[in-house]
């Protein structure tokens, strides 16, 4: 129906680690039959449901939202349910591996603690000086203050941003992309309070000063938050507010 | 991570390209540095400055530096609208209007700089 150079099947050269067997890493390849209008994840389901159930990789929403399918798609971090097939049907080679720079606990599935650990010392959510009662309403917003961090809230914690940084493989302790774009997120809020104790923890050369500016993570990221803009951003900040304090006689306020 | 990472793909190389380019900047600066110094010293010292600029191997490291230069310059201000976001009221800057005018400010200032050493 497609045309006579359309192959049936396409080949997927997966990454497999069973630590109860070996101790490395091996690559294990599988014939799926190519239909044009699957994902890659689509094409890895086919082999845990047909051909292989002990292949073991995260999933669950399938259209972008939920973060949890990111794997190395021929050497590129990407969300596999938002990868054609046929993007990589001329090349002829589809090698899927676990997000580089995490450990990998089996198969497509990294070890996220790390990750997790340093979302939470960022304290992504909204900070008050004085919190006021349930009973007095809402924190008003205004569309225009909102549109100063949305793109920033987009972000799935999908990790790929971590996997294309080459700052995170070689120091470990680098809060990363996607953690400083969440940390701006909630600085850029009209409703937000916690800058300065953000800012505690981001001022470090661990933090926001560990960025080199290499750029990937704006690049893979699939919502478009650009944390290489937000972590750039953030550093032009803290410089202000040190020049203004070195500088003026009242300081940084 | 092995020693080699940035050649695992082109934007690694890029990115390291980019970085080592701005040794260039530095050397720049220091050269001209120590071509004030030579003025300083007398019209002798300045002679035998400039003479030693003129000589080829010096001319291929010029040569070499001013394209690193102009590589790191293009290079940083295309990365340059990313740390920039300009509003006015409500509307956002467009990235080509920022990038657009650095590399105006660039001309201007080189054109200044032309003129002083070689129109006036």
């Amino acid at each position: 129906m497609e045309g006579s150079n359309m192959p049936e099947n396409i080949t997927l050269t997966v990454s497999r680690y069973r630590p109860e067997e070996e101790s490395e890493p091996t690559f294990q390849t599988y014939d799926v039959p190519y239909n044009k209008d699957w994902v890659i994840l689509d094409a890895l389901n086919y082999i845990k449901d047909r051909l292989d159930g002990s292949l073991t990789f995260r999933w669950s929403c399938r259209m972008g939202v939920c973060g949890s399918c990111g794997m190395m798609v021929n050497g590129t971090p990407k969300l596999t349910c938002a990868v054609p097939l046929s993007d990589y049907v001329s090349s002829g080679q589809i090698r899927i591996e676990p997000l580089q720079f995490f450990p990998v606990v089996r198969d497509l599935v990294i070890d996220m603690s790390s990750f997790l650990g340093k979302l939470s010392s960022v304290k992504p959510w909204i900070i008050r000086d004085d919190e006021k009662p349930p009973s007095e309403g809402e924190y008003l917003q205004t569309p225009a203050e909102l549109d100063v961090y949305k793109q920033f809230s987009m972000c799935i914690n999908c990790m790929l941003c971590y996997s294309a940084c080459p700052v995170v493989g070689l120091e470990p302790e680098f809060t990363g992309p996607a953690v400083i774009a969440l940390a701006q997120r909630y600085n850029l809020d009209s409703r937000d309070q916690g800058a300065a104790e953000r800012m505690a923890v981001l001022n470090e050369h661990e933090g926001m000063w560990g960025c080199t500016f290499v750029g990937e993570c704006t690049k893979v990221c699939p919502k478009n938050v650009d944390p290489a803009g937000a972590i750039q951003l953030y550093k032009m900040a803290s410089a202000t507010d040190w020049f203004k304090s070195m500088l003026l006689p009242w300081g940084s306020k | 991570m092995p020693f080699w990472w940035w050649l695992q793909n082109r934007a690694y190389f890029n990115f390291i390209v980019r970085e080592l380019t701005c040794v260039f900047v530095g050397v720049f600066a220091v050269l001209t540095l120590l071509q004030i110094r030579a003025l300083a010293d007398g019209p002798d010292a300045y002679t035998e400055f400039v003479s030693r600029l003129r000589t080829p191997g010096f001319i291929l490291f010029n040569t070499v530096g001013l394209a690193a230069l102009l590589l790191h310059g293009v290079t940083w201000f295309k990365a340059v609208p990313t740390t920039m976001i300009i509003r006015f009221g409500e509307t956002r800057v467009p990235n080509q209007v920022i990038a657009g005018l650095h590399y105006v400010g660039w001309i201007a200032v080189s054109a200044v700089i032309a003129w002083i050493l070689v129109l006036r």
